[in-house]
């Protein structure tokens, strides 16, 4: 078939030029345009897509697999489709089974209340390091003097001393955290905190009671950048040793 | 790792160690085996707070680490051994039911340590079974100490791998990372050991300060000066108040006790502690053993009665050192072995005996089977499919649960059916066909149950192919176990909201019971601790109570969802080692 050009059909209709013919000649050039396939100007028009053209008008409600099969018979409501994700909180149609309680249930909740509060206490529980102060503009008295302790340790190997009962380490604790108290007030932050420390008294890890006490203002490598400690002029524990 | 294991593993050590852990965990977790630096520059942490969180995690055997070609030390995670954390308190549980109060807080300490030497675990077990007794009365270290060896024995803690010890002394520098090895003979083999003084005690803060220094997270100091300042801190008198009984270890003690490695360093006023280098660890299969031993006999008592089910028992517990915990069935016991170890208490004739053992061998479940004739009958446990049928009942629960008990007949027939199609799936469950079809593709959009096809024809044709339903058993338990790990996830997340949403209240309510007690040591009258109380309203009082109860709520219910996930792993586990 001669492949018709659109201004060529256009030509055809201006010709056959009366009104109600005009318009007849304009539905003949839809038709026309129609039979051809598409409205756009490509010349060659196969055989194919427009068979397959057809084929999309007739074929339409055809399915891979047989509805029979599936339980969709012929004619049945399909159901509601899904606008929207499914919620997020889906309802219940079931109420739940009760937990089992009696004496094993309630032991075993106890003891993993008490292990959870326990873990937080030992050593292994590493707080995050509360960001630096700027102590060129606080009273200098008070910074803790906790660096001693940790300089001092290497130098304990030949006590001079009587050795120190745990007693008195705990004192001395005791003091630092009075220190901190003071320091601790300043972030307005609850003494019972406090009351938690002092009864921590397991573990002498010396060196992780720093993380132990809460909201330590120091990470360690604050102090290993050798600042002077040494000011002894705040200190009402004259008979600290460390 | 799912999505869903990370995140609860994260939520874990997040609540047991602190956020440095945690980010630290993950981040080894997800990419797998990593050196330090990577680990240092990937997760914009400081070297020293990486340092010590590896430590920590090593410590709980959460991180093993592996010594590479040149030279480098390659940390990896464990991601199921931090799921393991769930299950502590059932374990404690366990230990107390087995072993009293003496098993239940070595196997406590033991677990919130990771690792420590028995001497170290028997002084503290001690001390703190000392602080609930009565005045004046203490605890003996002797049987904390016969307790931990029977602990040994039954094999629920186990040796860590030791140090290697080499004989030759290398002139070459030490390797970056010590290789552990540990004999099978050796992992239950307890250290004599003489209870000495409360050097004891420091025995383990000294092991801790010296695995750290090894980690060189503190500046350079040897494991000498540690000990001897340790050591130094503490004289005779020491902070321990029980005084148990305790013999000094003579120097000429005949009996040879074994030493690991001996102590490199002594100091002049104190003994060197024998076990040293020893560390003990909680066996955690063997408690899975005795939780899959438990399932099953109660199954068994469920099922039938509490004869056969003392029956089971029996014959497991004979089977406990006989059959390692992987293996899918028992070694055969014959009837007659059976009868003389029933427990003492169970007269029941030896024909009464056999017919309960035919009446277990014939049961559909299979928990029993009978695998011969001779000594009156051998009979073994299959603990594969006993772990099948537990895994399988777990999946028609939640069925039931969730879907209503018409839809878990249908999961019923189909499981004992194999293959049904739809309409055979109508006729057998009797259920109309709309609602099965419901049903069914409910279940299906769930995936507890799928669709197998079967192609009449070589083209697959949707028109000419079978489609039958079907249940897949192992990835129904997988996809269970997954919604588990996220379910779990939910409700701690679930219980720190609600504690966080309460917060300054709790504090509140901590700080007044706290001045309480302090007024009631001092002595105070009753109306001063009334007005102390009032300052608790009472509306604030339900408030309390509410969260209270619902965070007992979830607590209960992530015990329970660990329940499920022991089953659930324990049959894939099974499954998987039978491939």
């Amino acid at each position: 078939m001669v492949p018709f050009s659109h201004s060529h059909l256009l030509l055809l209709t201006v010709r056959l030029m009366t009104y109600s013919v005009l318009t007849q000649c304009l539905a003949h050039y839809f038709f026309m345009v129609f039979l051809t396939g598409s409205l756009n100007s490509e010349a060659p028009s196969t055989m194919a897509s427009r068979g397959g053209g057809r084929g999309q008008g007739r074929g339409r409600g055809q399915l891979t697999f047989n509805t029979e099969a599936v339980g969709i018979g012929k004619g049945d409501a399909l159901p509601p489709s899904t606008l929207q994700p499914s919620p997020l909180f889906p309802p219940l149609e079931f109420y739940p089974v009760p937990l089992p309680s009696g004496e094993e249930g309630e032991y075993v909740l106890a003891l993993k209340q008490e292990l959870r509060g326990a873990m937080r206490q030992l050593p292994y529980f590493i707080r995050p390091a509360v960001p630096k102060r700027d102590w060129r503009r606080l009273p200098r008295e008070l910074r803790i003097r906790v660096r001693k302790l940790q300089k001092d340790r290497s130098t304990i190997l030949v006590p001079k001393r009587p050795p120190k009962t745990t007693e008195y380490k705990e004192e001395t604790i005791q003091k630092l955290e009075t220190l901190e108290k003071k320091e601790e007030e300043l972030t307005s932050e609850e003494d019972e905190e406090k009351e938690e420390e002092e009864k921590e008294e397991e573990e002498e890890e010396e060196y992780d009671e720093e993380e132990h006490e809460e909201e330590t203002d120091y990470i360690m490598s604050y102090f290993d950048n050798g600042e002077d400690f040494g000011g002894d002029s705040d200190d009402h524990m004259d008979e600290a040793i460390y | 790792m799912t999505q869903a294991e990370i995140k609860l593993c994260s939520l874990l050590l997040q609540e047991h160690f602190g956020e440095i852990v945690e980010k630290i965990g993950v981040h080894l977790i997800r990419t797998g085996s990593q050196p330090i630096r990577v680990i240092v520059h990937d997760t914009r942490t400081s070297l020293d707070q990486v340092k010590k969180a590896l430590c920590v995690l090593i410590q709980h055997n959460l991180v093993i680490y592996q010594v590479h070609r040149r030279g480098m030390v390659e940390y990896e995670a464990q991601c199921s051994r931090v799921l393991r954390m769930l299950r502590y308190p059932r374990y404690i549980y366990t230990a107390k039911t087995l072993y009293n109060d003496t098993g239940e807080l070595i196997v406590e300490e033991l677990l919130l340590n990771g690792k420590m030497t028995m001497s170290a675990l028997v002084k503290k077990v001690a001390d703190r079974l000392t602080e609930t007794m009565e005045d004046g009365k203490t605890m003996d270290y002797a049987e904390v100490s016969c307790t931990f060896v029977r602990l040994a024995d039954t094999h629920f803690v186990q040796r860590c791998p030791l140090v290697h010890a080499t004989e030759n002394s290398d002139p070459g520098p030490p390797p970056p990372a010590p290789t552990l090895v540990i004999n099978e003979k050796d992992m239950f083999l307890v250290p004599k050991l003489s209870l000495i003084d409360d050097t004891l005690a420091l025995a383990g803060i000294a092991q801790w300060i010296e695995l750290w220094l090894q980690m060189k997270v503190l500046p350079v100091q040897t494991p000498v000066r540690a000990h001897a300042w340790v050591a130094g801190q503490v004289p005779g008198t020491g902070h321990a108040r029980g005084k148990g009984k305790r013999r000094r270890s003579s120097e000429d003690d005949a009996t040879g006790e074994p030493k690991a490695k001996r102590p490199k360093h002594t100091t002049d006023n104190k003994e060197p502690i024998p076990d040293d280098g020893i560390y003990w660890q909680a066996n955690l299969d063997r408690f899975h053993q005795h939780f899959r031993d438990q399932a099953i006999v109660s199954a068994v008592a469920n099922r039938m009665d509490q004869t056969s089910s003392e029956i089971v028992r029996t014959m497991l517990r004979m089977s406990e050192v006989t059959t390692p915990s992987s293996a899918p069935f028992t070694q055969p016991l014959s009837s007659n072995e059976i009868f003389r170890s029933l427990p003492v208490g169970y007269n029941i004739s030896k024909q009464v005996l056999d017919q309960y053992l035919t009446l277990l061998a014939d049961d559909p479940l299979e928990f029993v089977g009978k695998s011969g004739d001779s000594g009156g009958g051998m009979y073994i446990i299959n603990l594969h499919k006993a772990l099948g049928s537990l895994a399988t009942a777990s999946l028609e629960s939640v069925v039931q649960e969730r879907f209503g008990s018409r839809c878990a007949r249908i999961f019923r027939l189909v499981l004992q059916k194999k293959h049904l199609e739809q309409k055979q799936v109508e006729d057998f469950a009797m259920i109309p066909a709309k609602e099965a079809k419901d049903m069914l593709y409910k279940m299906l959009s769930e995936n507890f149950i799928s669709l197998q096809e079967i192609p009449k024809t070589p083209d697959h044709a949707p028109s000419r192919t079978f489609y039958l339903y079907t249940v897949n058993i192992l990835s129904a338990a997988r996809m269970l176990l997954h919604r588990c790990y996220k379910s779990i996830a939910n409700l701690i997340e679930r219980r720190q909201f609600e504690t966080k949403e309460n917060k300054r209240l709790l504090e509140k309510s901590q700080r007044v019971e706290a001045i309480i007690a302090s007024m009631q040591a001092t002595g105070a009258e009753a109306a001063q601790l009334q007005e102390i109380e009032e300052m608790i309203t009472a509306p604030e009082r339900q408030q309390l109570e509410t969260l209270k109860h619902n965070v007992n709520k979830l607590d209960a219910s992530e015990i329970q969802v660990d329940e499920t996930i022991f089953l659930l792993e324990s049959y894939i586990e099974s499954t998987m080692k039978r491939q």
